[in-house]
């Protein structure tokens, strides 16, 4: 685990299953609903953050609308289960396409007119705002009155009697991302992705097809927003055009990642785990609305000042790993 | 369609136009001329206009007064801004700007949204309700001011930038960065000088906007993509392409919810700023990238 940024990069086995472990210890630890909760969040976070990551972080192309493709997930599989009778469990697939093609479409249009840095992120931005104005004006999804998907506890209905299955659920799809940004850390198309990120111009003398990497890791990225907003819609039973396209959601992916340090494994989960903290800790000890956010809206703008790799280097730091180069 | 209805249309969409003009002349100096992603313009403005609400209910001072208060409050604000957080530890990095001033956006309305909670608060002034006969339609007295200060306050902005030392230096600037240095100039400084005239072209907005809108913490979420579109559709740093692109986005607002209803309506602003990124980035106005 030493020399985990060096060059031959084994994989760090031991780090990734004690923490798989810890986390599956979790919820028999602390079975209470209150902590349980607290575990879904986080993993719900660290599973968008990661999301958000991918693109954003490995391959260095911020979005500030990611939102869209969570929010797409949400309403199609909501739509196929509610208006068309579908299982919800077929929501999910229906969701990561249709979070795969939404994203593919932004990917196309914006990449191939060379949009790039912050035009890129304010252009997501825009693209985030037509689906929520659509989703608040058509019949299909419920206007600004959102749907509400009824109670009907069974496995098969997507609604487990215990608080723990969600748990395992979100575990799962967490956990299969944090693998997927292993991977992303040691294959070709991460190292593509890499010197995309570095110098997009180098990338291109050094033979790289620049426009198809950029589009298929926003097109995986929004696959994967598009399943965290399948689970989002069953956990809480209730979408509605703010909650699941506003720029809050957008954000906070940013955030989690930013914050955990992006372009890393373990950032976004590092982030998410704070803010879900965060959240609790403050909504438990005061009635301050907002509170957290002022907290973590600080935070951003300390470690862009002081730690812009993210709270990850503290970490490195501490256990003595050199960064990089040295 | 009558067209008695079709031109109140227009004239009320005119009319929103020149705020957001406005609005969009200070994010224009600091977006369009030196390449600052500004993140935190609308929350800059909700805090500008809670300081015209408390100006008013608090000292009595009419919001048309308030503006030889806020105008330089906001611009020292900017100007400290500037100098003490975002020019301080962005390290000139375009991204890290924006996520600097993201963190202040959130910071913003969320310490806003802990004093004042969700609710909208409006002002009452003794000619909020005066109307002015225009055309076929009723137009209050209020709307009018705002939008003839703003389009005087946008011609002051431009003459400013064109004609004075000051000006010059910013053209400078965001020309030529190392050669501005070159000759001498404190380009820290004309960076800081400059978004605090796009601050304090806020604080100017917020005084117009009081008496005709009203205030909440997360009313910059309104104003935030319509300013940066009309940025982009007038061309960066142009200010007469923020006029026409501001007057251009109020109309594309009011007859949007003319046509489209209220909610598909506000629609179009999001799609004018999406074809224009991909059709024609350097907009009307602004030279060719």
């Amino acid at each position: 685990m030493s020399d985990h940024l060096h060059a031959a990069r084994p994989v760090p086995w031991a780090l990734h299953l004690s923490l798989l472990a810890l986390a599956v210890a979790f919820p028999f630890v602390f079975p209470s609903n209150f902590m349980v909760n607290f575990g879904v969040m986080a993993l719900f976070y660290a599973f968008i953050g990661q999301a958000w990551n991918i693109s954003g972080g490995f391959a260095g192309q911020m979005s500030f609308g990611h939102v869209a493709f969570f929010g797409v997930g949400a309403y199609v599989s909501t739509v196929m289960q509610m208006r068309f009778g579908f299982s919800p469990w077929w929501g999910l697939p229906g969701a990561a396409l249709a979070g795969a093609l939404v994203a593919g479409f932004v990917a196309v249009v914006s990449f191939r007119a060379g949009l790039k840095g912050s035009y890129f992120a304010l252009i997501t931005l825009a693209f985030g705002e037509v689906l929520r104005i659509i989703s608040n004006s058509v019949d299909i999804t419920g206007g600004g009155l959102g749907m509400l998907i009824p109670m009907k506890s069974g496995v098969a209905n997507f609604q487990f009697e215990e608080r723990s299955g969600f748990y395992f659920l979100i575990l799962l799809f967490a956990a299969a991302s944090v693998a997927l940004a292993e991977w992303l850390r040691r294959s070709r198309f991460g190292a593509r992705l890499a010197a995309i990120r570095e110098n997009e111009d180098a990338a291109k003398a050094l033979g790289i097809d620049v426009l198809s990497e950029k589009i298929k890791v926003l097109v995986l990225s929004g696959a994967m927003c598009g399943m965290g907003g399948c689970f989002f819609a069953q956990y809480f039973l209730y979408i509605d055009p703010t909650i699941v396209f506003g720029v809050d959601k957008s954000v906070e992916m940013l955030l989690v990642s930013m914050i955990g340090g992006a372009g890393t494994v373990y950032g976004p989960l590092i982030g998410a785990l704070l803010l879900a903290s965060i959240s609790d800790i403050t909504r438990v000890m005061t009635q301050i609305q907002g509170l957290s956010l002022v907290i973590y809206g600080g935070l951003l703008v300390i470690i862009i000042a002081y730690l812009p790799n993210g709270l990850i280097d503290l970490f490195r730091r501490r256990g003595g790993q050199p960064g990089g180069k040295r | 369609m009558d067209l008695s209805i079709l031109t109140a249309a227009a004239i009320n969409g005119l009319l929103l136009g020149g705020i957001y003009t406005l609005v969009a002349c200070g994010l224009t100096l600091i977006y369009g001329v030196l390449h600052i992603i500004n993140f935190a313009h609308g929350s800059l403005l909700m805090v500008a206009m809670f300081g015209v609400y408390y100006l008013l209910t608090v000292f009595k001072i009419d919001p048309y007064v308030s503006l030889f208060i806020m105008v330089p409050a906001m611009f020292v604000l900017g100007y400290v801004l500037y100098k003490g957080l975002i020019g301080r530890f962005s390290s000139g990095k375009d991204e890290n700007i924006l996520l600097i001033t993201l963190g202040l956006s959130i910071l913003l309305e969320n310490i806003a949204l802990m004093f004042f909670k969700g609710d909208s608060r409006t002002i009452t002034v003794a000619y909020s309700d005066t109307m002015i006969e225009l055309g076929p339609t009723l137009v209050p007295l209020p709307k009018l001011i705002s939008f003839a200060v703003a389009m005087l306050l946008c011609l002051a902005l431009g003459w400013l930038i064109q004609r004075t030392d000051t000006g010059r230096a910013i053209r400078a600037v965001a020309k030529e960065r190392m050669g501005a240095r070159l000759v001498g100039l404190d380009v820290d400084k004309v960076y800081a000088i400059s978004f605090g005239l796009g601050l304090a072209t806020l604080g100017a907005a917020a005084c117009l906007l009081m008496p005709i809108f009203y205030v909440s913490p997360t009313i910059g979420h309104v104003f935030v993509l319509v300013a940066f579109t009309v940025v982009v559709l007038g061309g960066m740093g142009s200010f007469l392409g923020a006029v026409l692109g501001g007057l251009i986005v109020g109309l594309t607002e009011s007859f949007g919810g003319l046509f489209l209803g209220e909610s598909l309506g506000q629609i179009g602003i999001s799609l004018i700023f999406i074809l224009i990124l991909l059709l024609r980035p350097s907009g009307l106005f602004g030279a060719k990238a």
